[in-house]
Parts: structure tokens; sequence; C-alpha cells
């Protein structure tokens, strides 16, 4: 069967450095760090105490008080990235076939704050069991899809993706999938995460993987440069309209660009660790373009994983020479997260935002924070390291790792007739 | 007994979002308040905190209004 085209056709944000689209798309092009001390509890005793947390919202101003209290943090995050998703897609709700569009959102770690804070108050009380009705709608995953269906009817296919940081890489895969085999017209997806809190601190902390660079917490989110020291954890949410071509052209809609390819392994190597070969990440990369049918020497830019962490970003740019070979060196690479920090399994998403982004004003963003570039990194790679690089953009690759060892790597392109 | 009303008017409408003026005791927690059977059941542990009661199971299935639960309120309470 022939497969339906993938179009792009509304975006929503809410990220630590720009709560709508336009807000972070801006704060990407100006190079602003997202990073502050933590707020959502008192982080005087953990070895990390700084994130990059979502500022000045109130979530009242986008859902219902009655509502909220039936939301963990990371639904919240997701429904508002929704909102702006819907509105900028400009479909009339009213006239479309709810039964043929669904909702696909990625999360690593879901409503595990709410189960936290039951817990926390459960064992400091009398032990009398006095739990919510609300808590399990508040802990599971799922229902950050489910509260999104309920809002709009959709009742198409519905469901979360988890896969750690490449979460939401898998929702948009999916999504597109669904839609080129014809089992939907539209498709909301995207990631959420919302997980700043004592336990994912402190439990990321004792793997040494966060940064604990405190008294330099701006510059403690690093890519590829060589005094970087792990990943700064970020909180939000970006929500994609993913719809079948024709169904878009036949409204007229805006089109940001089209999705084309996904490819996805696992490292068998170590249950955190990357693989230091970068072999299965190279893989995703490949089946991502053969997927799409995309020669490497056609990619424009890369939008790469690069946490900050030694390791990772390491086995990256490995899997990357390995992969475009030469052309690596005129490939425009950067790492969203130098800025965002790392938001787990919404990362894919916020990093599709940009790419779109990218895509419609043929401009990269820069990594912020390189001084000196890691010295087993080529040193005449481009990573965007003086500022924002105007350039035509018309094949622009995402990279996701997961710690599970997901590799996912998905593969945008410009949209023409 | 108007402040054990007052009390019960003060949780319903901050749990329930509305207006406490219109939590009177006529008025069905369902019908009337929008309430399902999640903020029902979370309604029951509020009162049960503010009051320190035990508010028994089938005690709950015979609570329709407002007044009806101010009633059982009461009724436990003389009972402590």
């Amino acid at each position: 069967m022939e497969l339906q085209r993938v179009v792009i056709t509304g975006m929503g944000a809410l990220t630590p450095v720009g709560n709508n689209v336009d807000d972070y798309w801006d704060a990407l092009l100006k190079g602003v760090s997202g990073t502050g001390p933590i707020t959502h509890f008192d982080p005087e005793k953990f070895e990390t105490r700084f994130a990059c947390e979502v500022k000045g919202l109130t979530v009242e101003d986008f859902i219902p008080k009655k509502t909220i209290a039936r939301m963990d943090l990371c639904a919240q995050y997701a429904m508002i990235s929704t909102m702006e998703a819907l509105e900028d897609s400009g479909l009339d709700l009213e006239r479309i076939n709810k039964d043929r569009v669904g909702v696909i959102i990625g999360s690593g770690i879901g409503g595990f704050t709410s189960m936290m804070d039951s817990a926390i108050s459960f064992i400091a009380s009398d032990r009398v069991p006095r739990f919510s009705p609300y808590l399990l709608i508040k802990v599971l995953g799922d229902v950050i899809s489910g509260h999104i269906s309920l809002k709009y009817g959709f009742s198409g296919p519905n469901y979360i993706t988890s896969a750690a940081c490449a979460s939401a890489a898998n929702a948009i895969g999916d999504a597109m999938h669904l839609i080129q085999l014809g089992k939907a017209d539209i498709i909301v997806t995207g990631g959420t995460e919302a997980s700043i809190n004592e336990t994912a601190i402190g439990g990321f902390n004792a793997m040494h993987a966060l940064s604990t660079r405190n008294d330099d917490y701006m510059h403690a989110s690093r890519p590829f440069d060589s005094k970087r020291d792990g990943f700064v954890m970020g909180e939000g949410a970006a929500t994609l309209i993913l719809e079948r071509l024709d169904h878009a052209l036949a409204r007229g809609a805006k089109i940001y660009g089209e999705i084309c390819g996904i490819g996805m392994t696992a490292d068998t190597y170590h249950i955190t660790a990357p693989a230091p070969d970068g072999k299965s990440a190279a893989a995703s990369m490949r089946l991502a373009l053969q997927d799409a049918g995309i020669k490497p020497e056609e990619v424009d830019y890369i939008n790469m994983h690069g946490t900050s962490t030694p390791q990772g970003d390491i086995s990256e740019c490995i899997a990357i020479q390995s992969t475009f070979g030469d052309h690596a060196r005129k490939l425009l690479l950067n790492s969203t997260k130098s800025m965002t920090g790392h938001l787990l399994g919404a990362g894919p998403a916020v990093e599709s935002v940009a790419i779109l982004k990218s895509i419609q004003n043929n401009i990269v963003h820069p990594t912020i924070n390189i001084e000196k570039l890691d010295e087993r990194i080529p040193q005449d790679w481009n990573f965007c390291a003086q500022g924002p690089v105007q350039h035509p953009i018309d094949v622009v690759m995402s990279n996701s790792f997961g710690f599970g060892g997901h590799n996912v790597s998905l593969l945008y392109k410009r949209y023409v007739e | 007994m108007s402040e054990i009303l007052e009390k019960v008017q003060s949780i319903i409408a901050e749990k329930l979002s509305v207006n406490p003026a219109d939590v009177t005791p006529e008025k069905s927690f369902s019908d009337d308040l929008g309430a399902d059977s999640l903020d029902t059941a979370e309604l029951v542990l509020d009162f049960e905190n503010a009051f320190g009661i035990k508010m028994p199971q089938e005690e709950m299935e015979n609570i329709i209004t407002v007044g009806d639960a101010v009633n059982a309120i009461e009724k436990l309470i003389a009972e402590k």
C-alpha cells in the first residue's frame, strides 16, 4: 500500500526558556539559559541545587481549578502546550471528524511527583490510609493523553509512550506511522515531563548523571565542552499537530514541514551508559535515513541529543561520524539542551519545535556554553557555538537516546509538492 | 449548627470551584454542583479531616444533597 505523507500543522511549547513557541524560539536564537536555583523543593542538602524550571506560569489561566486538582503537573504542562498547538493549527474543531483524531504523548516519568508527595504524607501521618481518589489518576502516565481526549473529544488512538529521554520521539514516530497507514487523519503528539523533585534529583545525583556546577549554574549545561560534568534537569512540554498531507491541503493549513522517517534501535550494552562505539545510535540514524529515502549528504542539520554528559556526547559524535563520514563537517549541529536543560521524555518534542522553526526560518539556534570543545570531538565540526547560523535548512535529523539503551532518530524536511 | 454548614459550604465551594452562596442545603452534589464520583469521595475525605470524624460507607451512599452531608456530619460529631 502507498503510505500517506504526514505534515506538521500546529505547534505548542512550554519550556524553561519560554512559555509559548514564539518566546521559546526567541530565547533559543538569543542563547538564553533556562537554568536557575531549584524552587520546586528545598534543595539545600542535595548535590545539585539548580535546574531548568518553567517560569512565570499560572496554570489557572489555562485549566479550571477543579480539573487541575486531578492532574499531575506533567499532565497540566501537556494540556497547556496542546491548547497552543491546536489554536496554532487553525483546525475547526466543530468540523473535523474527531473519530479520526488521536492523542499520543511521550513521558519518561509521568506522574511520579504526585506518587512521591502522597507517599511522603502517608508515611509522616498516623498511617491510616486517607489517599485521595484523585491520586492514581494523577500518577498513571496514560491520563496525560486521556485528559486531552476528554477535553476535545478526540476519540482516535490514545496512549502514551515511555522510552526515557526518547519518549516523545517514539510518540511522534507512532503518530507518523498511524497517519501513514491511514489509521488516523490527525494525531496530537509530543511529550511532557515535570519531575524536578527530591527523588529524581537525588536519584540522578546518585548515578552521577547531573551537573553539580552549583557555583556557576548558568554554564552547567555545556554539551560538547571539555569541562562538562553532567546534564541539567529540565521540565516542560511541547505538542505537534501531525496531519495527513491531503487533509492539511484541503483545509488550506499552514505547513511547518514534513516528517518523513524514523529509526529505532536498542544499545544492548548497559542499562544507563551509552555504548562507547555508538554503533546502535548510528544504526538508528541510518534506519531513519533509509526510512525517508534520504542520503546522508542531503541532511543540513542535526539537532543532537547532546545532554552534556561526559560519555553521551562522545558516543553521539562517534555515531554521527560513522553515519555521515566526511559530510559531518558540513552539517550544522546543535544541542537545544544547552539552554533548556534536559526535559527527559519531553526533550524530543521541544527539540522538534526548534527544528521546524529552523526549517521555516532557515536559521539554526546556537549551542551555548562551549568554551573549549572536548578534544575527542573533531575540532572542525560546526556546533553553532558563536551564535545562530543562517543557512538553507531543508532536511533535519533529531537524535534522542534514553537510559535503557533506547535510540531514536527522526527526520524532518521542508514540505515541497 | 450553622457553623458546620458554613464550614461544609466553604469546603465544597473550594473543591468544586463554585460560589459559596450557591452551596445551599437543598443542592444536589451531582445534579446541581457538578460533582462526579471522584469529587464526592474527595469531599468525604475533606469532611472527615475537617471535623475529625470517620464516615461509614453506608452513610456516604445516602448523601445526595449538601443538607444530607451536614446532617450526617452533625450525627457523627454527636456520636463522638
